[in-house]
């Protein structure tokens, strides 16, 4: 039975959001992550209300691949690339051909976003070089949008990669502020805030999200998607925790269902314009039915097939999904 | 018939490995099976590939 508590927090979403385009206060977010579990489907409705008004049908669909993995000297704790942890992940780089192929692979789902991803503190005159060709050489055979995630940026590096065409640049600050020390200790939120500034400053589009479930708090959750809200990124990827062999966070649980789909919509209601993309961690977390609700719950973009170093729902089940509920995936080069 | 766990590395006889056949279905395999080396795993969009220096290649 709901509460007046209850009806209270999603009538004033109905209002301030669906209706006004306003998206919810960090304490209003915490007000909806605090919903019990009888009003997860009317939540779930309203956020997908709020991005068919505000963003519409159209889905992104996109395709990653990682070009340099593993042997990363940060300690970001939920991270099997690091080469700081005891992981199976060995090094490995990617060759230009192989990237070209995975563009194609990628294009060939439907996909319209292609984003080549390193495991580095920050692109070193090595691998920017890597990234100049592999976008020369995509550009050469896949239409596809192309976007990048290397780590942090210098102002130089920014200018370059605006340069080679990326229209996107991935950032994730991961967690809340106050949280994010106990999850990364080689690097601080702030340096990551000053690389989504710098992208922002150079024309890119900005992709900035996290991970969930890595044992932060509601309350933290909450304050992450404020401070989202703040950056005003053009994407969030939201990822769920899937704990990797041999990472200090190894051994925790990942989340319960209906605690990552009250995020799902919680953060929906709180950027109501954004693109909020199902990433990495969704299959073992949500299952094979969580790529139905999540995209009747507020998500409007999805990274198809496999992820970095896991692997993902097959990419036609998903785009088959998406032909099932009437959902057209976005043009390439259209803006949601 | 695989001497080692390709998730884990250790000997298949030895132990519980329900975990790790419960991670196959969304991982690609890290260990050699013959020889547990660490593998060089690429992943891409619609595949994998797994590079044992001494076993050579497997795909998926």
């Amino acid at each position: 039975m709901a509460d007046s508590r209850t009806v209270t927090i999603l009538d004033m979403a109905r209002s301030q959001v669906l209706e006004s385009g306003h998206g919810l206060t960090q304490d209003q977010v915490l007000d909806v992550l605090a919903l019990p579990d009888d009003e997860l489907d009317p939540l779930l409705e309203l956020a997908h209300e709020v991005r068919m008004r505000w963003c519409g049908p159209e889905v992104e669909v996109e395709g990653i691949i990682s070009l340099k993995t593993g042997g990363c000297p940060e300690d970001c704790h939920f991270c099997a690339q690091s080469g700081l942890f005891d992981s199976p992940v060995r090094s490995a780089w990617l060759d230009i051909p192989m990237l070209v192929e995975a563009a194609k692979q990628t294009a060939k789902t439907g996909a319209t976003e292609f984003c080549i991803v390193a495991a580095v503190r920050g692109p070193n005159a090595r691998l920017m070089a890597q990234v100049a060709a592999g976008i020369a050489a995509i550009r050469d055979e896949v239409d596809i949008n192309i976007a990048c995630s290397l780590g942090m940026l210098t102002p130089a590096q920014v200018d370059e990669l605006a340069a080679m065409g990326v229209h996107r640049y991935n950032h994730n600050l991961e967690t809340a502020r106050s949280y994010f020390p106990q999850v990364v200790t080689t690097h601080t939120w702030e340096e990551r805030w000053e690389t989504l500034r710098l992208v922002r400053d150079a024309g890119m589009e900005v992709c900035c999200g996290g991970i969930v479930g890595m044992g932060e708090t509601p309350a933290q959750r909450a304050e992450f998607a404020a401070q989202l809200a703040e950056l005003g990124p053009d994407e969030v990827p939201l990822n769920f925790f899937n704990p990797r062999p041999g990472t200090p966070f190894g051994d925790l649980e990942t989340l319960p269902v209906a605690d990552a789909l009250r995020i799902v919509a919680a953060f929906r209601l709180a950027l109501p314009r954004t693109i909020l993309r199902f990433a990495g961690g969704r299959e073992i977390t949500l299952g094979d039915l969580g790529a139905r609700q999540g995209l009747l719950g507020g998500v409007n973009a999805v990274i198809v097939g496999n992820y970095l170093t896991t692997l993902g729902r097959p990419a036609e089940a998903d785009i088959d999904l998406l032909g099932e509920l009437h959902m057209p995936i976005k043009a390439l080069n259209a803006t949601l | 018939m695989d001497t080692f766990c390709d998730q884990c590395g250790s000997l298949v006889e030895l132990g519980d490995h329900a975990r790790c056949a419960l991670r196959r279905g969304l991982e690609p395999p890290r260990f050699c099976a013959h020889c547990a080396r660490r593998m060089v795993v690429q992943v891409t969009p619609t595949g994998w590939t797994a590079r044992c220096s001494r076993h050579g290649e497997r795909c998926g």
